[in-house]
Parts: structure tokens; sequence; C-alpha cells
């Protein structure tokens, strides 16, 4: 079991500010389902931008929890400027430090008051977004060179406890050590083109093709489908309504839902339905 | 506060009866086994004792076990004797969802000129046993499959793999840590070469284990050194727990039927009562053979950690599958082979439970954990989105 201090235990058992604003002015999200942690972040300003309310959703582990919830005492009452500051190490602190492998959670809280920020100045398309390089967590470079930079990590195990790059399954811990000797000599890492897409990158593909492509023609005729999970190539859907009744469902899962997939999202995708 | 134990898949009690038989072994009975004297032949004997008492729990002859310090140290001993036997074969066969034990050997033996075979399990944790079948080859020289999955409690069907496998004449063995004490096994009716114990699992206390050896298996110790064991596990002897694993073993001989009949009418309460009273929750495992100590069940949409430290609150002990009770990053490998969505891998929390847990420290979980459910899922986003759909 995890040893965390007293403070981070009293915020998860009593977390302040959970919940959501209505018509916040700014919004920021992070994380998945997928990740194993999520937060949405919401601020409310007055005239002078300054935080008077903010409010969170977090799933995610005890320190997760806890992370979000002294984020929000943090930035209540500070000008967005002012919250700007924050370090994802301000957040640990405040909360009297959190187990090195769980730092990620207090960079979780940092990224979505930035993306809040973001979302509020209108300038979410200009921040650079960087190449990814850890697949298995979507982690970009430039994320890690952060990190690194800002935290002083000199491993790839730091790198994995703030960012959790290099996590899963370690095929990118040559490209992540590369980062860090790259940012120690001073210099700025190579670039390197993205070659495929991220685990992550291809789920959110075909999620928003179901939805935009698939599902409207579907229910036009009574039917529907849920995506279950993506395993590799793996597309597991259910199908509901008059689909998982219809007896040609299975060509429905073939010749439109597989095909369309392959089209739009990629040509080595096969569809099957959990029922 | 009363702890409430559910996690006897992780650990178990030690049972007074088997404290109260290994005490004097550490007081006056402080002999050596191997000594000539009969001080400590007296020892000896004591741990011939144990060697019968273990072999009646899983029907072998006695000169068939070996003592070991754990089920690792059984796991690997296995697995590296029969590789080690049959030095010309380069192939072993495995599960996708076995105990890091093997798993982890059978990783690094990949990396060292091995070919390993990970067979797949469907969506409710069985084997594909097509799969197995159709992988065995003249170069395979072991085939490892755990009998019962520690984290959801499907058992596999040993008996019949065991047959298939011997009849290939290729050495099968069996990670047997978690199904014994807790289903009949009778290797006299069994194809199976070899098979782990650990005694924590069973009310002995930890660091003692045991591999059982078909007579005529060919074998090559682990550790060498003095003829301990009959040469086949040097080392002197953990008396006082060998002697408590004897005992343990005896008793579960004894009480099987009837302590696992209790169990698993708490275990099917539990279960039932936590998928009735909370919603989007589902079952992980084969429903239908499986463990009568074990449930795996997902609550979806929040993570398992938050879970167990609500849980820690009230005292009640179980464990998860989630990314960040383990320190790794990634939900556990067994629900992941599994093919559980994300959405439920997180936040699942395996209960396994013994002879010592009572029809009111099952109510009390019954009672207490819908509202910790509840409250985590009100902080969740994904929750949210999900209501806001319904």
């Amino acid at each position: 079991m995890w040893e965390y201090s007293d403070k981070v235990k009293e915020h998860f058992v009593n977390p302040r500010n959970v919940g959501e604003i209505e018509n916040a002015d700014a919004v920021g999200e992070v994380g998945s389902m997928a990740c194993g942690d999520a937060l949405k972040l919401m601020l409310k300003l007055d005239e002078n931008e300054r935080i008077v309310d903010a409010k969170f959703q977090t799933f995610g582990c005890a320190s997760a929890i806890a992370s979000s919830s002294a984020l929000t005492e943090m930035v209540i009452g500070k000008t967005l400027e002012e919250a700007r500051q924050i370090t994802n190490d301000q957040i640990a602190d405040y909360l009297g430090g959190l187990p090195k492998e769980k730092m990620h959670c207090s960079v979780m809280g940092r990224d979505a008051l930035e993306k809040a920020i973001a979302c509020y100045r209108g300038d979410a398309e200009e921040r650079p977004e960087g190449n990814i390089v850890c697949e298995c967590f979507g982690v970009t470079d430039l994320e890690i060179e952060r990190a690194v930079r800002e935290n002083h990590l000199t491993d790839i195990e730091s790198v994995t406890n703030y960012t959790k790059a290099g996590g899963g399954c370690g095929q990118c811990h040559d490209r992540i050590q590369e980062i860090i000797d790259a940012v120690l000599a001073g210099e700025k890492p190579s670039e390197k083109e993205p070659e495929r897409l991220t685990n992550l990158q291809r789920i959110k593909l075909i999620e928003e093709t179901l939805s935009r492509e698939i599902k409207p023609a579907l229910r036009q005729d009574g039917g529907d489908i849920e995506l279950v999970d993506v395993d590799g190539s793996r597309v597991l859907v259910k199908l509901f309504g008059a689909c998982a009744a219809c007896t040609k469902s299975h060509i429905t899962l073939k010749d439109y839902v597989e095909n369309k997939l392959r089209e739009l999202v990629a040509a080595d995708l096969t569809v099957e339905e959990v029922r | 506060m009363a702890v409430i134990y559910l996690d006897n898949n992780a650990t178990t009690r030690v049972a007074p009866e088997v404290l109260e038989a290994m005490l004097p072994f550490f007081k006056e009975q402080y002999g050596n086994p191997s000594s000539a004297h009969t001080f400590g032949g007296k020892v000896a004997k004591d741990i011939r004792a144990a060697r019968e008492q273990l072999a009646n729990l899983i029907g072998a002859r006695p000169e068939e076990i070996l003592f070991t310090s754990c089920g690792t140290e059984s796991d690997s001993t296995a697995i590296r004797a029969a590789v080690g036997a049959n030095p010309d074969k380069k192939h072993i066969i495995t599960t996708r969802v076995e105990h890091p034990a093997v798993k982890n050997l059978c990783e690094h033996l990949s990396r060292h000129g091995y070919r390993v075979t990970f067979v797949p399990v469907d969506r409710q944790g069985r084997l594909d046993l097509d799969f197995l079948y159709k992988n065995l080859s003249p170069d395979t020289a072991v085939v490892s499959i755990m009998w019962a999955n520690n984290e959801t409690g499907t058992l596999f069907p040993i008996e019949e793999i065991s047959r298939h496998v011997r009849e290939k004449g290729i050495v099968f063995h069996t990670d047997a840590v978690q199904a014994t004490g807790k289903i009949p096994i009778n290797l006299k009716e069994l194809d199976v070469d070899m098979l782990s114990i650990s005694g924590h699992k069973i009310h002995a206390p930890k660091g003692v284990g045991a591999l059982y050896v078909r007579w005529g298996t060919k074998f090559l110790p682990f550790l060498l050194g003095g003829h301990q064991e009959g040469g086949r596990r040097a080392g002197t002897e953990n008396v006082a727990s060998i002697v408590g694993l004897g005992r343990a073993a005896e008793l579960a001989a004894r009480h099987l039927d009837s302590d696992m009949a209790r169990v698993r009418k708490l275990r099917d309460r539990l279960e039932t009562g936590l998928l009735e009273k909370i919603s989007n929750t589902m079952l992980n495992g084969d429903p239908k053979n499986r463990l009568p100590n074990t449930t795996n069940i997902s609550f979806e949409f929040i993570e398992g950690e938050s879970i167990l430290l609500m849980m820690d609150a009230l005292g009640i002990c179980a464990s998860s599958g989630s990314a960040c009770t383990s320190g790794s990053l990634e939900p556990s490998h067994v629900l992941r082979a599994m093919g559980v969505p994300f959405t439920a891998a997180h936040g699942s929390i395996r209960f396994s439970l013994s002879v010592y847990n009572t029809e009111e420290e099952i109510d009390f979980v019954i009672e207490k954990l819908p509202p910790i459910i509840e409250r985590l899922r009100s902080m969740s986003p994904f929750w949210r989105e999900q209501q806001k759909k319904n």
C-alpha cells in the first residue's frame, strides 16, 4: 500500500469543490479512462480574470483525487495569471508530498489548469503538440522534455513517475533516455516524425468515426451501436435495437461498419460483435 | 477497529492448530533433522509426518513431495528442472494469465533461447484449449498451466489438459497455489508431472512451500548443496514451517468439503448482494468453473485504489486489479488478457474469503460498499457522462 501523507488522506476522504460549474468560463480536461486517471477542471472568473470558483471531477486513485482537490483550493482567489504560475511541485508540496510513483497525479492537475486557461484564452489550438514518444500512455516528447527540465529528472524511472511515459511496454525507453540526455546536455532534443497512430489516437478516431459516420446511419434503421473495447486491431462493438435482433447484423458489421472503419481509421481493423 | 479480511488469495491467517503444532520447534525441539543423534532424528520423523500429511491432501506419495521456501521457488524449480532435463527442447507453453512467478520466468527464458507460447483466454477467462493443443510439438519441453487463477478464481480443466500433454510425452507442470486446499486434488488419477503449493495460502505460515514431482519424472535440483530432500532441494529444513504446512494440509484434507461449502455460500451471498445493490457492475471470470472463495467484481467508471482505501477506512481488506494499486501503470494482465474493457478493469476488486469469515462480516460489506461506490462515482467525470446519456 502507498504511504500517503495525512493531508493527502484528508483531501481524499473530504475532497473540496467536487462537482460542476454551470456556464463555466474555463474548462480543462486531461487523461482518459484508458490511462487510469482523468480530471475535469472548471473555473468561474470575475471581470478581473480572478478565479472566484473552481470545481473538479476526477476518475483516479486517492492521490489523483487529493491533487485535484488541492488544486481547486490553491487557485480560488488567484488571477488567471497568478494561477498560471502554479507548478506540479507546488501541488505536491501543498499536500505534504506525494509518493514518487504518484507524482504524475500532480502533473495531471497542472496540465488540467493549463488547458483550462488555454481554453479561456481561446489559444488551445496554438500550443505545440509535440510527437508521441510513449504510445501506451500517449505522452509526447515535449511533455517529457518539460517534466525533465522542470523537475530535474535524470533517469527513465523518474520520467515514468512524473509523466507515465515508459510505464507500459517499455519500448520507448531509449527515446526517453535520448530526451533526458539532450536536456542534460542543454540541447533541444531532435525531432522525430511519428510513424503511425498511437493506441489512444486510434481509439479516439474509432470512437469519433462511430458517432459521426456509423451511428446516424444505423439509427435511421432503428438500431444502434456502441464501442466496447479495442484490442490491437480488433474492434469490439455491441449492437442495440433493430440491429441486435437483425439476422443480417453480421453483414452490417462486416460490410458496413468494418469497411467504414478501415477506410477512415486503419486498414487492418476487424470488427467483432460482443453480446 | 475489527479487520474484515477478504484478501485470502494474497495470504491467510495461520490456523491456531498450525501455530500450536509449530511452537515446540522454536523451543525445545531445535534439532537438525540431518544429525546422527536421536535428538535430531526425532525432528526428521516430524518432517516425515508432515510430508505424509501433505501427500495425503493431494493424493500423492510422500516421496513425491519436496519442501521449498515458497510457491515461487516451487514454480521456478519445476520449470527449470523440466527445461534442464530436456536440453534439446526449446519450446515452453504457458498461459497469458499466469501468476508472475511463472509468467516472468517464462518471459525471462524467452530472452534466453526459448520460444514461449502464451495461450490466450476468452472474455470469461477460459483457456483456448484448441490453441494449446495445436501448439504442442516435439520441441516442447514443458507445459505450465495454473490450476486456478489468483485474480478471478477461474479453474482450468487440468485433468483434460494434463492427459493431452502426457500423451505427447511432454512434461506437465501446474501452479496449484490457489487451488490446493480449496478444491479436491487427487494426483493418483491425473497426468500431472509437477505441482506447486504455497503454505501461506492454506493457513500455514509464509516462507514454506512444496513441489510435487511425480515418481519417475526427470528432475534437476534448483538449489545444490547438502543431501536434504533426497538431494533434490539442498538447505537445512525450515522445520517449524514444514510441520505447520503438514498440519494445515491435514486440516484442509479433513474439512475441505464442509469448509468450502460454507465459504462458497458466503462468497455467493457477497457476490449476489453487491451485484444486486450496485448498478454498472460486472463479474470477472468464469462464473461456473471457479474457486469457491473468490469473486472479482468490476465497478465501472471508478478506480480500484480509491475503493480499496475507502474500504480500508472501515477495516475491510480486499485487493484490486487497477494500475494504481500495483505500482505498475497498467491494469492487471489477467483482466487485460480477458479483454475486460478499461472502463471496468481499473475499477476491479477481488474479494477472496476463508473459513474464518462470518455472515455478519459479509453483510457489513454488502451494507457499506454501495455508499462508497456511489460517493466515488459522484466525483467521476465518466460516471456523470454516463448518467447524462441515460
